[in-house]
């Protein structure tokens, strides 16, 4: 770990101006993920800016009907909310699929988002990876890669997103406000908000320098079954191979997004209009154009499945 | 005490301690944070420093160039070790590649330098300015591609002879009704202990004290010793408490030695713990196999030819891994043969893991079993009890001590409601779950080795037993004061247990589950010793005393024993030493494993519902603790079945998963009921406490069971584990 300087912010303003100010700042929450990469050199900040004390951690209805997520609220908190799990079940389910209770207990909204891949590579500081060094290359391809992404890849990365409150809050069409350092603030569906790498792996979302995260709006409940299933090797604690977060209606149409499978929870409309023709269909249109490995190359059928045992849910 | 008759009856036999399931007497230091583990021995030596490792980062080739300029600059640090500067080393008679690399490299995170610093963040941070330039040499990392060039090792101690041949194995399998030919593997798996290895280290003058977590504290001292060039009287190891091993700390590694060289260099006490990615390429590993079987039987289903050949891999010195051994051993046929094969591999040194050769060697067998069961149209647990053998089957002179393998497969199947599983598969379904069940058998043999203790009554009356066996989560402690409480008639709260000191007599040390057995037998040989000091000092005729409640009798008298320690405390120190009962018996422990697993029908999960092992392993000296044991393995064996595998980056050579979230372990969520049921045995060939090991047992067969149980679910064959959902999927039904 890098020797680094420390303060806490008294506003979502001033922590946006503070870590505009250096170019190596950047905010700490709940650390669970910053401070293993900080322990491993992946991350080597120089400067972080503590948000915790910036009382964005409630959760409040908006006008629209809908709810407003404050970025501090603990993924336990979160996933416990009676309005959650009576309006977005599919969040709540999201949430307690991941991690540890532990690690909910300090994980918040928007560090959740932000959290960096679980490529193998991206976490050994002495292999190529682009997301971690750019220009240095990717080991990924043509290594060990059966849980890395098979949609919206690049030749430069094959990483996948490991959130999975970040799949189902694509399938919310939540939405997240941010201030930036002059004061600004803005919203940013969650459709722009993770970049695909193309030839900057390293730039993972829509977000500026300094620009912080202070809420997660999500519009008013939009009905159906609810449902979030994460396929992995062992039952608990592990990242998703395959998840989908769906909603769907009584007639099987509905929304689904994908989580597993590539550097961003993957929604399709042409996809969607597919369900009520069932998985195969809907899954063909979500993975056109797939790019496989010999490793992950089941992913394409798990998906396919994995949207099957979900309408089967749904049915049920 | 020589032991080379088979044991009579003796005090042990009394079972009023031993036998009884006891909780372990060092529970309430470990669930209160108060038993101090290598790292946390922070009072034992004052002013200690931090070493932290440096690790290569390519599989072979050398240093070109190392700048440690901006390293030493850096706030805090002391010292810098490397192989320029730590003088002469000679590597250590049980480690294949150099603890400390340099300029070579032998292997991905062979380390290569220690920092150290006032603090552990110090020593980090430097660590990571070490800038080291490499040319690299291209490698061997792909088993299956080195196979043909695999060449047969040299005859060891513990895994045999390469070859072993019985009949003609060739004429009776091509003449055989019915023939499988299968190849399986088993791929690399990591011991994955919840404490790392770490060691404290301190120099005074030449003497040199390392508090490290250490199986085998003999072993360790000697390599110290031998590495650093100084006299085993220079060297003292204490390993009170080891956080998990399961074979990865059977021998010193770079922890130990780096702090030595980090304590010499800086003049202070130096602790090094490896980080947890450097417990997967920098320590041993156990090797990947590719095991081919071929089973000839007849109409009825005899096994006229069974054949069992292995190959995997290790660094040039290396040994195989020999997953062929059980196979001469556990069932009858009059022509056999096995073959082992060991290709060089520039991967991290295998070695042992928990039953090494067995655990992944009954992978494959009992996978092989079922599929040969299938064949004939047999029940599983039928075709094996056909094919039962009460004597050595390469040398039908010699019998097996004791064995109740069979009764395992019937007590076993009656408890489990194995008259409940269809005989084809994915014939039952529960939901969305395809249910079925899987059996195999469990086997494992029984080692003997030299162990001594010295036992001390003291004036106060309290026994105290001093050796300098391991408690590696065991439950040695507890049975070690069973033993001494049963022979000198005390309770259990009168005896003191301390071990993992090499200023105590040498005992068998904790692997290949031989620990409980030699190693309480060598307190039984001092307590013997003990209670003829007492019998003497109180003029008591040792051949008819009787130790019990406290006091020791004969005839008409009876005296406190405490009364016998009254004018100074007294000691006995003897060893157990065998003499050839393991060569005329075959000395081995058994069991059933029976697996319950539902599938998804939809992704191909597979989510084990309930287990159950009935194991026959002669006396269980503690039930609870061996249940422990037990469980553990059971769970062990499911991990091997569905989820470990050491990624292998076969580009540059390495096992890319390296840290606890890439290679899955079960958690709690994986492992539902588990039962384990022992049989009443005493094995009186095994030692005068009449035990065997378990610890081993339970995993051995365990990843069978769940394959063989996953394919009368699913109705998929799968040959190669882990039998992760990708081997699966295309064999399900058609999705919804």
């Amino acid at each position: 770990m890098r020797s680094f300087t420390y303060e806490r912010a008294a506003s979502p303003a001033e922590a946006a101006a503070a870590a505009a100010r250096q170019a190596k700042a950047k905010f700490i929450a709940g650390g669970t993920n910053l401070l293993d990469l900080m322990k491993l050199e992946i991350e080597t900040p120089g400067h972080l800016i503590d948000v915790n004390g910036l009382n964005l951690d409630t959760i409040e209805p908006t006008p629209e009907g809908g709810l407003r997520i404050g970025a501090l609220v603990r993924n336990t908190d979160l996933a416990a909310d009676p309005r959650i799990r009576r309006d977005y079940g599919v969040l709540s389910r999201a949430l307690l699929a991941g991690a540890s209770g532990q690690l909910r207990n300090r994980a918040t909204t928007a560090g959740n988002l932000l959290q960096r891949t679980r490529c193998p590579y991206f976490y050994d500081t002495a292999q190529p990876c682009n997301k971690r060094k750019p220009g240095s290359g990717c080991s990924a391809i043509g290594g060990f890669s059966r849980h890395l992404a098979v949609m919206g890849t690049s030749e430069a990365c094959i990483a996948t997103n490991p959130s999975d409150m970040a799949v189902a809050m694509r399938v919310l069409d939540a939405a997240i406000e941010t201030v930036k350092p002059d004061g600004a603030a803005r919203t940013i569906p969650i459709a722009e908000f993770h970049r695909l790498p193309g030839e900057t792996p390293h730039v993972e979302n829509a977000l500026e320098q300094g620009e912080l995260i202070t809420a997660v709006t999500l519009p008013k409940p939009a009905g159906g079954r609810h449902i979030y299933r994460k396929v992995r090797d062992r039952a608990s604690y592990a990242f998703a191979l395959v998840s989908v977060a769906a909603v769907i209606g009584r007639h099987g149409e509905g929304r689904f997004a994908v989580g597993g499978i590539a550097p961003k929870p993957w929604r399709m409309q042409a996809a969607e209009a597919e369900l009520p023709r069932g998985a195969k269909a809907a899954s063909a249109a979500l993975l056109a154009g797939a790019k496989t490995t010999h490793d992950n190359a089941f992913k394409l059928s798990l998906v396919e499945r994995t949207l099957g045992a979900v309408l089967h849910e749904a049915r049920g | 005490m020589r032991f080379d008759t088979p044991a009579t009856t003796n005090p042990i036999d009394q079972l009023k301690v031993i036998g009884q399931p006891t909780d372990r007497i060092d529970g309430p230091l470990k669930t209160t944070g108060l038993a101090r583990y290598a790292y946390e021995q922070h009072d034992v030596v004052a002013n200690q420093a931090y070493g932290y490792p440096v690790g290569a980062t390519i599989a072979k080739g050398r240093i070109t160039a190392m700048d440690l300029a901006a390293a030493r600059r850096a706030p805090g640090v002391l010292t810098i070790v490397t192989a320029e500067n730590a003088g002469k080393l000679v590597k250590g008679n049980f480690n294949t590649a150099k603890l400390l690399g340099g300029p070579e490299i032998e292997h991905y995170h062979q380390a290569i330098a220690v920092v150290v610093a006032e603090t552990f963040e110090q020593a980090r941070a430097a660590a990571a300015l070490i800038a080291v330039d490499y040319a690299e040499e291209a490698g061997s990392f792909d088993l299956a591609a080195a196979r043909d060039s695999a060449e047969k090792p040299e005859a060891s101690d513990f895994g045999g002879p390469p070859d072993t041949s019985v009949g003609d194995f060739a004429g009776a399998f091509a003449s055989a009704h019915a023939r499988l030919d299968q190849t399986y593997t088993t791929p690399d798996q990591a011991h994955a202990m919840m404490e790392p290895h770490a060691t404290l280290a301190a120099w005074e003058g030449d003497k040199l004290t390392l508090w490290t977590s250490n199986q085998m504290i003999a072993w360790g001292k000697a390599d110290v010793a031998r590495t650093l060039g100084i006299g085993k009287d220079k060297v003292r190891l204490i390993s009170p408490f080891v956080g998990g091993g399961f074979g990865s700390k059977l021998f010193v590694r770079a922890d130990a030695l780096l702090a030595a060289l980090g304590a010499r260099a800086s003049g202070r006490p130096v602790k090094v713990a490896l980080p947890r990615p450097y417990t997967f390429n920098n320590t041993t590993h156990r090797p990947a196999t590719i095991q081919r079987i071929r089973i000839g039987a007849s109409a009825e289903g005899r096994i006229t030819a069974i054949g069992h050949e292995g190959w995997s891999g290790d660094l040039p010195g290396g040994a195989p891994e020999t997953a062929v051994n059980q196979t001469r051993l556990i069932y009858a046929g009059e022509n056999r043969m096995t073959a082992t094969r060991l290709a060089v591999l520039h991967l991290p040194e295998g070695n042992a893991m928990r039953a090494p050769g067995e655990a992944p060697g009954m992978m494959a067998l009992e996978l092989a079993m079922d599929e040969m069961a299938e064949t004939l149209g047999l029940d599983p647990i039928a075709f094996r009890t056909l094919n039962e053998t009460e004597v050595d089957p390469e040398n039908p002179k010699r019998p097996f001590s004791q064995r109740q393998l069979v009764e395992c497969y019937r007590i076993g199947a009656e408890r489990f409601g194995w008259d409940r599983r269809r005989p084809h598969p994915r014939q039952v379904r529960e939901g969305r779950w395809l249910v079925g069940m899987g059996m195999a058998a469990g086997f494992r043999n029984n080692l003997l080795a030299t162990s001594g203790a010295r036992v001390r009554l003291g004036e106060d009356g309290m026994v105290t037993v001093e050796t300098d066996m391991t408690d590696i989560g065991t439950g040695t402690y507890t049975i070690v004061a069973q033993t001494a409480a049963e022979m000198m008639g005390v309770p259990l709260e009168s005896v003191i247990v301390r071990l993992g000191d090499s200023s105590f007599p040498v005992s068998a040390g904790s692997g290949g589950q031989w620990g409980a057995n030699n190693s309480t037998a060598g307190v039984y040989a001092a307590c013997v010793k003990l209670r003829e000091a007492v019998a003497q000092r109180l003029g008591f005729n040792s051949s008819d005393t009787v130790f019990a409640e406290g006091e020791v009798r004969s005839g008409n008298r009876s005296v406190p024993l405490a009364q016998a320690a009254a004018s100074g405390a007294l000691t006995g120190e003897d060893s157990i030493e065998y003499g050839d009962l393991a060569k005329t018996h075959q000395q081995s422990t058994f069991a059933a494993h029976f697996v319950e697993v539902g599938v998804d029908a939809f992704t191909a999960e597979v989510r084990v519902r309930r287990m159950l092992a009935v194991c026959a392993a002669g006396r269980i000296l503690n039930p609870k603790s061996a249940r422990s044991q037990v469980i553990g393995a059971m769970t062990m064996g499911v991990g091997a079945a569905l989820m470990e595998e050491l990624a292998v980056d076969k580009r540059r050579g390495f096992f890319v998963n390296h840290d606890l979230a890439g290679y899955e372990v079960p958690v709690h969520a994986d492992i539902p009921h588990q039962e384990v049921v022992f049989l009443d045995e005493a094995d009186p060939m095994s030692s005068p406490m009449k035990a065997k090991g378990v610890g081993e047992l339970g995993i051995c067969g365990v990843g069978a069971a769940v394959a063989n149980a996953i394919y009368n679910a699913s109705g998929t064959r799968v040959r190669h584990y882990p039998i992760t959902l990708d081997k699966l999927i295309g064999g399900l039904p058609e999705n919804v």
